[in-house]
């Protein structure tokens, strides 16, 4: 069961800290609920996979985690501060990242543009900076490159000079974490991060997602339809159905709870 | 930002209207090289004129393009065609003309500037004017985007259309209360003498004096655009405004920086345009923002480029207009122009709004 929110950093029975907690969480447009009270917690460094069929809210539920909707009842806490009524590139700049179900790079951006765009919240270059070209903003600007390029290679991509929009699908997808990483975040929210990718890719991707936690210390929410995936790397599984927490646990006990096999693995490809 | 395909995509536009070989589109290449040929004759005719007329067109076209700037850069960010941008060019000549003349609000702080004034003062007065009024169009700018269009970034667009072209005319009556319904005149502190020896070709200090503003404000630009951290913000704004939030940048101060620049530059061509024509006057921006505008449509509404060459295009058929056809039909020229471009390559002549936007297709 969830925790009474406590504030600054809850800590579970094993003295894990909470990177991000939400407490009743409700979005309902119009007279439609699309999320009805949802509790949830994401520890630090874990691999906390949001599964569901379709329509049962997850994107809506990562839209309001990460500002693009304001839930219509509850709150979110990221690592001890209330963020619900944050805008989000406030949340950006407290430690979230995310990238979306439609990959939505800057498309006629190169990929190294992507990336410095992604860093935008960390160089301090002002506006008076720039327009003056001052040296600390040039040198920063030279450092931010180099990590830039750094970034391209740790989700195993080259720095080309073509822009984003003609990327291979799966470089795309790739391309969009290193953006989402670019802005340090702590806790990365990856909306189907494996959608539409062959067996391969899909390999190279779970263990880039797990590299993310095991070389970087990340916190990682992820949707995703691949149970493969979802089975494999998270630390625990939440089921949304209809907008409401139906099941939550191991992705072992979640696999066993009938209520998420009569809602959702009886329909789905389970491998 | 893709200065270099200009030619490339300008050849690539022929090839295409010859291609399509509908009878209008021949009708439109003959007429086209009709008029070019006409030009030639002239030009062999009376190397000089012609030289100069092209010289002319440029610095009016400079002083267009400006103003083309901050039409597309706004439309590049959030879509919106800131019917308000010419009149704010007519703020910043109004803002130049009076810094110029000494006063402000009544209270008469130094001699006007004129064109008895020394050297030193006359320059001084020009770069003070050109300063005040950058930033005071820059910030009027940001204020009409903050009161009239950010609370309307949600609403359908035709509202936020309708809005500017209020604001156009809440600047415009602006102007009328604050300077009259007549022409004023401008301090004649540049020389129109020829900078080049004879008479053959005319080249005039005044000309120089809009290519040495204008020059140093693109390059600054393109570099800002290109190179810096607002520069990519803005790029990414442009073409993802929620994916450009989640990477932690502030939306809405980058579409602030975007109208502080536009109007900037606006502010820049008002005193230039002043200083250039010796006039300015309550309704300068409606005539000059619609150039400006059609400058814009022409090169490519979002790409900057776009807009810097379709002004100075919009200058040069202008000037020759004036010289060969007459200055009555000038505009009828300059709008048949506008058409045949639009009539064959809808989205103007360096295509689509790469430059800024992502394209859009196929994402959404």
């Amino acid at each position: 069961m969830p925790e009474p929110n406590g504030g600054a950093r809850a800590a579970n029975g094993a003295g894990v800290t909470n990177i991000l907690e939400a407490r009743g969480i409700t979005k309902t447009f119009g007279g439609l609920v699309a999320v009805n009270s949802v509790d949830f917690d994401i520890p630090e460094r874990a691999i906390v996979s949001l599964i569901g069929p379709n329509g049962a809210g997850k994107t809506t539920f990562f839209n309001m985690v990460s500002g693009l909707y304001i839930p219509t009842s509850g709150r979110f806490v990221l690592t001890g501060r209330d963020i619900t009524r944050m805008k989000p590139h406030e949340r950006a700049q407290m430690g979230l990242g995310r990238t979306f179900q439609n990959i939505r790079l800057f498309g006629t951006m190169s990929a190294v543009d992507n990336v410095l765009a992604g860093m935008h919240v960390r160089l301090k270059g002002s506006i008076l900076g720039s327009i003056l070209g001052t040296p600390g903003v040039s040198r920063e600007e030279k450092e931010a490159r180099e990590r830039a390029h750094a970034l391209l290679g740790f989700v195993g991509l080259r720095g080309r000079q073509t822009f984003a929009k003609n990327l291979p699908y799966g470089d795309q997808r790739r391309l969009e974490i290193a953006r989402a990483l670019a802005s340090d975040p702590k806790l990365l929210l990856l909306d189907e991060p494996t959608a539409g990718m062959n067996p391969q890719e899909t390999a190279r991707l779970t263990e880039l997602i797990g590299r993310l936690r095991e070389e970087r210390g990340l916190s990682v929410l992820l949707i995703e339809h691949e149970m493969r995936v979802v089975m494999s790397i998270s630390d625990r599984v939440t089921v949304l159905d209809h907008g409401e927490k139906i099941s939550e646990g191991t992705p072992t006990e979640v696999r066993q709870d009938e209520r998420v096999i009569e809602a959702y693995l009886g329909t789905a490809r389970t491998g | 930002m893709t200065t270099g395909d200009a030619t490339k995509t300008l050849s690539g536009a022929l090839l295409e209207g010859l291609r399509h070989s509908s009878w209008q589109s021949r009708l439109a290449v003959a007429v086209v090289a009709l008029m070019l040929a006409l030009l030639l004759v002239q030009a062999v005719q009376d190397p000089g004129q012609f030289t100069s007329q092209l010289l002319i067109g440029l610095t009016n076209g400079a002083i267009i393009a400006l103003i083309a700037l901050g039409y597309t850069l706004v439309y590049g960010i959030i879509e919106l065609i800131n019917f308000a941008h010419g009149d704010n060019f007519m703020i910043g000549s109004f803002v130049g003309l009076t810094v110029l003349s000494g006063t402000l609000f009544g209270l008469g702080l130094f001699a006007p500037i004129s064109g008895d004034s020394g050297t030193i003062i006359k320059v001084a007065g020009v770069l003070i004017a050109l300063v005040v009024a950058m930033a005071a169009c820059g910030l009027l700018n940001v204020g009409i985007e903050r009161i009239a269009y950010k609370p309307l970034r949600n609403s359908p667009r035709l509202a936020v259309l309708i809005t500017a072209i209020g604001m156009s005319f809440i600047l415009q009556n602006v102007g009328l209360v604050w300077k009259g319904p007549a022409q004023v005149p401008f301090p004649d502190l540049i020389s129109s003498a020829n900078i080049l020896p004879g008479d053959a070709i005319v080249f005039r200090w005044k000309d120089l004096f809009v290519l040495a503003v204008t020059i140093p404000l693109l390059v600054g630009l393109s570099y800002f655009i290109k190179n810096t951290k607002q520069g990519k913000a803005m790029r990414a704004v442009a073409q993802d405004k929620e994916a450009a939030a989640m990477v932690g940048i502030n939306v809405n101060r980058t579409i602030s920086v975007t109208f502080l620049l536009g109007g900037i530059l606006a502010g820049a061509s008002g005193v230039m345009y002043g200083l250039f024509n010796g006039i300015t006057v309550f309704n300068v921006g409606f005539t000059q923002g619609l150039y400006a505008f059609t400058a814009a449509v022409l090169g490519g509404i979002g790409n900057l480029s776009g807009a810097v060459v379709g002004g100075l295009l919009i200058g040069i058929i202008g000037s020759m207009a004036d010289q060969y056809v007459g200055v009555r039909w000038t505009s009828i020229v300059i709008f048949a122009v506008l058409v045949l471009v639009l009539v064959f390559r809808p989205t103007g002549l360096l295509g689509d709004r790469s430059a800024t936007q992502g394209g859009g297709s196929g994402r959404a």
